[in-house]
Formats: C-alpha cells, sequence, structure tokens
C-alpha cells in the first residue's frame, strides 16, 4: 500500500515544543527492520495526544526512545534537556513510561514496593518515597491496594498500578502504550476518566478510536515508520480517506 | 485465569503472624539445624522437638495438626535415606533376596533410618508453618536483614513474582494444545486417547519440545521487556528497597524463648 505523506494539512495549534521535541529520528532493528524513517514531533505543556497507526507502524519503538532505552539516529529532547548518557537518569525520571503488559510493569512482590521503586531508585529520601507512594496510589484510586500481591490482581487493576508506578516518579511527561488493550467496558471507563483527570503532559498509543474522540484534542497519525498527519482530533476523524490508507476507522 | 497453587500463606491475625519474619526464619533455621544435630536415636529430644512444633502450631491458630497435614506431601521425598537401612554394619535383623542380590537390614541401620525420618519430617513441618505464616515478601525482607546476598534475595524475588505468570502462560499453551487436538468426524479415535492429546508417544513429545522452546523464548522475551520497565523506572543495577519491619521487645523475648527451648533440646539429645 502506498503511503501518501501528508502534514499541516491540518490546524495544529502552534507549539513550539517544551516538553518534548523529536527531530528526525531513526531507528533499525538489529535483523534490519527498519522501524522509524525520520519522524519528527512537539509536545507542549497540558497537551494530551494520541498516538494511533496500524501494528508495526513504529509506535512502539518511538516510546522507546523517548527516555533513552533505544538509541536511534536523530535528537530528542525532554523539557530543554537533550537525551545523551550523562542526563538519562533524569530524564529517565521526567518521562513516565507505561508498558502495554502490565505484568511486564510490575515486577515486585507488593504493589507498595512497585510504586516505591521509581523513587527509590531517584534517591529520594523514605518520608518522601512513602508520601509519594501514597499519592500516586490515591490518583489511581488504588490506596486500599497498597500492601496486595500484584500477581493476585485483575487486568484493570494491575493496569491503574502500572500507571500509579510512573506517576510516583512526578513525571512532566506521561507515555502510555495501549493503555485500554484487554480491558472490560467497566475498567475501560474507569481508565478514561483517570487519564482524563490527570494534569500531566501525555502521549498515548492506542487502537482504541473512540478513546481517541473523547480524550484527546490532538492526534498523530504514524505510518511505516512516519509519522503521516498531526492535528486536531475532530479535523482527522472526519477524514475518511486517510483513515482508510492507513487502516484505521472512524468511530 | 491465576494460579496461585503455589501460595501457601495463610491469612489469619494470630502470634506468629504478627511476629518479626527475621525472627520466623532464624527460628526456622536454627531449629532445622538442631534437628539435623541431634543425635540418632535421641527419642525424648524428638519428642521435645515435636512439642515445640506443636506449641508454634497453636500459636498459628491454623489448628495444631496444620503442619502435620502439609507435610505429608514432603515425606516421600525422605525415602531417599532408604539405604541407610542396608548400609550400616550391625546386628542383622532380618534379610531378603531381590535381583539376585541379598539385603539385610541392621538394628544400628534401622534406628538411623528412622531418626533420619524424623529429623526431616520435624523440620519440614517448621518450614511448612514459616511459609503458611509469613507472606512472601516479608520472607525477602528477613533475608535482606539477615545478610543473605542481594543478588540471590533479588533472585528469588522475581522467580516468585514471575512463577505465577509462567504457570499462567504453560497452562494457556496447554489449553491451546488440546483444544485442537481433536479427531476427524467419524474416527474411532476414542476420547481418552483426545485427552491424552494426538497421536503417539514420540509425536507428543516432539510437541511438548517445542512447547517448552516456546515458553523459553516467551520467558527470555519478557524478560527484555521487564528489564526495559526497570530502566524506565531509572533502575541502573541495584536495588533498593523500603523495609518496614522493626523489632520489637516481643520479637526479642519470642527468639530468646525459641533458642532457649532448642538449648534444651540439645541438651535433653544428649543427655
Amino acid at each position: 500500500m502506498p503511503v501518501t505523506h501528508v502534514t499541516n494539512q491540518f490546524a495544529a495549534p502552534e507549539c513550539g515544543g517544551d516538553v518534548l521535541v523529536v527531530n528526525d529520528l531513526r531507528f533499525s532493528y538489529p535483523d534490519g527492520h527498519s522501524a522509524l524513517n525520520g519522524v519528527s514531533l512537539k509536545l507542549c505543556e497540558g497537551d494530551k495526544v494520541a498516538l494511533v497507526g496500524p501494528n508495526g507502524a513504529g509506535k512502539s519503538t518511538l516510546m522507546l526512545h523517548l527516555n533513552g532505552i533505544l538509541n536511534g539516529q536523530g535528537d530528542v529532547e525532554i523539557a530543554g534537556m537533550r537525551l545523551s548518557r550523562e542526563n538519562l537518569p533524569v530524564i529517565r525520571a521526567l518521562v513516565g513510561l507505561v508498558f502495554q503488559n502490565p505484568d511486564d510493569q510490575l515486577f515486585s512482590p507488593t504493589v507498595f514496593e512497585d510504586v516505591a521503586f521509581g523513587p527509590l531508585h531517584m534517591g529520594l529520601p523514605e518520608a518522601e518515597v512513602r508520601s509519594r507512594v501514597d499519592a500516586a496510589l490515591e490518583a489511581v484510586r488504588m490506596s486500599a491496594y497498597r500492601d496486595r500481591l500484584s500477581h493476585h490482581l485483575s487486568v484493570g487493576e494491575k493496569k491503574r498500578i502500572a500507571i500509579a508506578t510512573v506517576l510516583s516518579m512526578q513525571p512532566s511527561l506521561l507515555v502510555l502504550d495501549e493503555p485500554s488493550a484487554g480491558l472490560d467496558p467497566r475498567a475501560r471507563r474507569t481508565l478514561i476518566n483517570l487519564l482524563r483527570d490527570l494534569p500531566i503532559t501525555m502521549l498515548v498509543s492506542t487502537h482504541d478510536m473512540k478513546l481517541v474522540q473523547e480524550l484527546f484534542p490532538r492526534t498523530v497519525v504514524m505510518d511505516e515508520g512516519r509519522v503521516v498527519a498531526d492535528g486536531l482530533t475532530s479535523e482527522i476523524l472526519e477524514d475518511e480517506p486517510l483513515l482508510n490508507a492507513h487502516g484505521l476507522e472512524k468511530p | 485465569m491465576h494460579f496461585d497453587a503455589f501460595d501457601r500463606y495463610h491469612d489469619k491475625e494470630s502470634f506468629l503472624h504478627r511476629l518479626d519474619p527475621r525472627v520466623k526464619v532464624l527460628v526456622t533455621v536454627i531449629f532445622i539445624v538442631s534437628n539435623a544435630l541431634l543425635p540418632d536415636g535421641a527419642w525424648f529430644a524428638f519428642g521435645f522437638a515435636w512439642l515445640f512444633l506443636l506449641l508454634c502450631n497453636l500459636l498459628s491458630k491454623l489448628g495444631y495438626a496444620y503442619s502435620l497435614k502439609r507435610s505429608i506431601i514432603a515425606l516421600p521425598f525422605a525415602l531417599i535415606a532408604i539405604t541407610v537401612l542396608f548400609s550400616i554394619p550391625g546386628k542383622p535383623l532380618s534379610s531378603f533376596h531381590f535381583l539376585g542380590i541379598t539385603f539385610t537390614i541392621t538394628d544400628a541401620g534401622l534406628l538411623r533410618f528412622v531418626s533420619i525420618l524424623i529429623r526431616s519430617w520435624l523440620s519440614v513441618q517448621m518450614a511448612i508453618l514459616l511459609v503458611a505464616v509469613t507472606r512472601f515478601p516479608d520472607l525477602i525482607h528477613a533475608l535482606e536483614h539477615l545478610r543473605v546476598p542481594a543478588i540471590l534475595t533479588t533472585i528469588i524475588a522475581f522467580l516468585y513474582r514471575y512463577l505465577f505468570v509462567l504457570t499462567d502462560e504453560v497452562f494457556r499453551l496447554l489449553r491451546a494444545r488440546e483444544s485442537r487436538s481433536g479427531a476427524v468426524t467419524g474416527s474411532k479415535r476414542r476420547l481418552e486417547r483426545v485427552e491424552r492429546s494426538g497421536r503417539g508417544v514420540l509425536w507428543r513429545a516432539k510437541i511438548a519440545g517445542n512447547m517448552a522452546g516456546q515458553l523459553f523464548l516467551r520467558s527470555y522475551e519478557r524478560s527484555d521487556r521487564i528489564y526495559n520497565a526497570m530502566l524506565a523506572r531509572g533502575y541502573a543495577g541495584r536495588l533498593y528497597t523500603l523495609n518496614p519491619h522493626e523489632m520489637k521487645s516481643v520479637d526479642y523475648y519470642a527468639t530468646a524463648f525459641a533458642i532457649a527451648v532448642i538449648f534444651l533440646m540439645q541438651w535433653i539429645g544428649r543427655f
């Protein structure tokens, strides 16, 4: 399928990129498969942005670049800081990355330890760690689960705890990989309300177009390792030729 | 589906549950070492150890026979010691022929065999009780406090966390195999063959091998994702933990009492 490169077709709000700037990012996996072919993206304070596109479009690969787990060619800047070896620890605290499978994210025996993992490794004092854990669990409304064992939780509960594990680091950018995948309607609804209420800049990759429509004012469409559209969600979701060309559906 | 088959913790409010995990781990280890040190045929000391165990059972409020019931499954492993029946020189008690060899049971051998059986049985019961009254994360904390190297406690913690995920994975694989092991309509293959999934032993072995390979690959890839998740939250090669445990005076008294009892037990066993 030919990919057409349309840019600036949608009236996106002007943004200098004070939270995130990605400039011409390229990355190939060791097996030669090139996942990112020059991605550029800017996010500003308070932006809530959906990242959509078919499987294999490079969404997850892009997300792994945002806190330096993968290192491609090109620039990544977080809050004005260029991603480099020296400021990697600081950037990892600034970018809260939540993986798709909560079983990968929750690796400690208890919920408390998992939520405390980030702050502890930032070197914060004990009292601060405790208050951050309590605040993060409160934010996802899971305070009662503090001492529970992670493997006894349901998927929806694990998802919310996974979000708490990065909220406790008080990140300035929240990056979520398919947060609503595999959730039942009630858990999904709870998650949507939670994401709406969180006052943090976020970039969320998803296939859930209803979620996009409901929650995110701005949408970025990726396909074959490129950003093919970036603009107001309301306009992108009306452009059926664009959606069809990239394997997406109008909600 | 969750597989909690390995979780042996029983949530209850009791003296033993409230005790600091360090005390419980320490006393369990000393109890087991003490059992191993008791001489053969120290029946009074064994009885005394069993009374101590009974007391622990009662204090745990799990019922005085709790550890007894659970210990039955571990008992067959003690049968490994059966060779001592024949291998220790002493007064012959009886002999029998098997596969052309004459086996002679001696009195010293019998004494040692029964003693080993009792020792392992007592030790297993205490370990069962420890796991039943201590949450697993607390056990790991206790090991950390007792200066077990961090790399070991970390491995144990990860093992515990992902044992459940992996068993879930195994059961998913098994279910997927079962639901595709059918028979052609009209074939005479009986249900029990379908339940054993497919054709001959060799075929099944091959499928099982594939599944083991799959499981290894999936675990390997999962370990990569977990490591990424750890990196994303600032992991740089050292694990930090917060330990909410604090030794209270009752913990010290309990330790002192248990150690005194175990010393008394040794004294009874030797005189």
